[in-house]
């Protein structure tokens, strides 16, 4: 019988939600680590049962805390970020340099391969790795030292690397996404890295094609079709065919294209999803109606999916990294809001239900499907 | 060896799964730095959150109470009453009143 299992982080602590395949009767663990941030609660793809989890406090500073029983049980592992050698420094607000200081993990993200390495994207932005499941972490230098580093900045959240895509076809190439800075690749796991950001527009830099300096918030890739990658970018909903190479706008006819989330269905590769939002001023739905987009092209064509979802008086956002999909055979797709709400799709996104409405605000969902 | 009562913050003894009180043991003379370093030694856990890794900075949210006082900018080498080495006082790790 298949089950699975949600991940979710919030402004106040994590909580794990459970249901069989029917998606329908719902547990609800938590909160764990009640009182701290927790930006992030990813599994091993690897061994399931293992989980990670980004726990932070303005007071306190950085805890990752690992599961080996599927979230039932936690224990605190390593949380020394050091970067490598003389730190160096990137763009402040007013564009005067400023040295890179650690705050705390944005994202985790398991290896596809290997049980015992994670990586994970950091504020100030940098990539770290640790091989002995989160005991130790040492930083994916090159990707600070590539050249580009001194010119990026950071956004209102904060200088963050907040997307990492492992491959799944080629162990050695991964991609991040870094607000204010763009997407990276590196080919050869991690050695050598190099701005992927050709075909954005961000008309707030003084040149709005320049190779660094864009808002990305979100990346997503289908895992059959790893060279095909979907951007929802502060403004504009993009795609490239070319792992990243170039990059062409696919907001079409969505009646906003600023956004945080985007995703990919589980079994159909140009199936995608957007929540979008009024703009960067305003951090909340089109006329307070609670809407995701889909797209069966790829992008360009969308349409609204609201069955189940509040069409009055909504001003929630969905942040970056609070959407996911499963992988049973009828794909579900999931997403939080800040508001405290997490909503599940058990028919890809035609209707709607919540799990649950009243916690913390929601910074993270990650979905298991486990078999 | 002294055995010095440190008092710390709710989500610190949650963190450690201690309670809000633990004892921790010093030898030498009682100073802050000693006082912190054995805590860390007892607990782990609290590395990196009561003193920056690297630095060994206090957290800036935090502060270190002793006998009515503000020991927090004070010298950490500076020896503390004596009334907290003979386990008399407590040495309060205390967060900011501040956030929601």
């Amino acid at each position: 019988m298949s089950k699975v299992r949600v991940l979710v982080g919030t402004k106040k602590g994590a909580f794990v939600l459970g249901a069989d395949g029917g998606r329908k009767k719902w547990t609800v663990e938590g909160p764990f680590f009640g009182g701290w941030e927790v930006y992030h609660v990813k599994g091993s793809p690897v061994n399931p049962e293992r989980i990670y989890a980004s726990q932070s406090s303005s007071w306190f500073g950085q805890i990752v805390q690992r599961s080996d029983d599927g979230g039932v049980t936690w224990n605190a592992v390593g949380n020394e970020f050091a970067y490598e050698g003389v730190a160096g420094t990137h763009q402040w607000y007013d564009g005067t340099p400023h040295p890179w200081e650690f705050k705390r993990v944005w994202h985790l993200e398991p290896s596809l391969t290997e049980a015992e390495v994670v990586f994970a994207g950091v504020e100030d932005a940098a990539l770290f790795c640790s091989r002995d499941g989160g005991g130790s972490w040492a930083e994916v230098a090159g990707l600070r030292k590539h050249g580009s580093g001194p010119a990026w900045q950071p956004g209102a959240g904060g200088m963050c690397l907040h997307t990492i895509i492992l491959d799944p076809v080629n162990a050695g190439r991964m991609f991040v996404a870094i607000s204010a800075a763009g997407t990276f690749r590196t080919d050869d796991g991690g050695e050598n890295w190099r701005p992927v950001n050709k075909g954005l527009v961000s008309e707030f830099m003084p040149d709005p094609c320049a190779e660094v300096g864009h808002c990305v918030h979100h990346i997503a890739m289908h895992k059959r079709r790893p060279e095909t990658l979907f951007m929802q970018k502060h403004w504009d909903v993009m795609r490239s065919d070319d792992s990243g190479d170039t990059w062409r706008e696919v907001s079409g006819n969505l009646p906003t294209d600023f956004g945080f989330v985007i995703d990919v269905h589980a079994h159909e590769p140009e199936t995608i999803y957007v929540v979008p939002i009024k703009s960067d001023q305003e951090h909340f739905p089109l006329e307070g109606k609670l809407r995701v987009f889909r797209s069966r092209t790829g992008g360009g064509e969308w349409e609204a999916l609201t069955a189940g979802l509040p069409q009055r008086d909504c001003y929630v956002n969905v942040l970056r990294d609070a959407m996911a999909v499963d992988t049973l055979e009828e794909c579900g797709v999931y997403f939080g809001t800040t508001g405290g709400a997490v909503y599940v799709s058990a028919d890809g996104g035609d209707h709607w239900a919540p799990i649950v409405e009243n916690l913390p605000a929601v910074l993270s969902v990650e979905v298991q499907t486990l078999r | 060896m002294s055995l010095v009562r440190v008092e710390l913050p709710a989500g610190l003894a949650d963190l450690a799964r201690c309670g809000r009180r633990v004892e921790v043991g010093v030898e030498g003379v009682v100073t802050v730095r000693a006082v912190l370093e054995a805590l860390e030694g007892r607990l782990p856990v609290l590395r990196g959150v009561v003193r920056e890794h690297g630095s060994l900075q206090r957290r800036k949210y935090l502060r270190f109470f002793v006998c009515g006082e503000d020991w927090s900018h004070r010298d950490l080498d500076e020896a503390l009453p004596a009334v907290v080495g003979e386990g008399r006082e407590v040495f309060m790790v205390v967060g900011a009143v501040a956030g929601g």
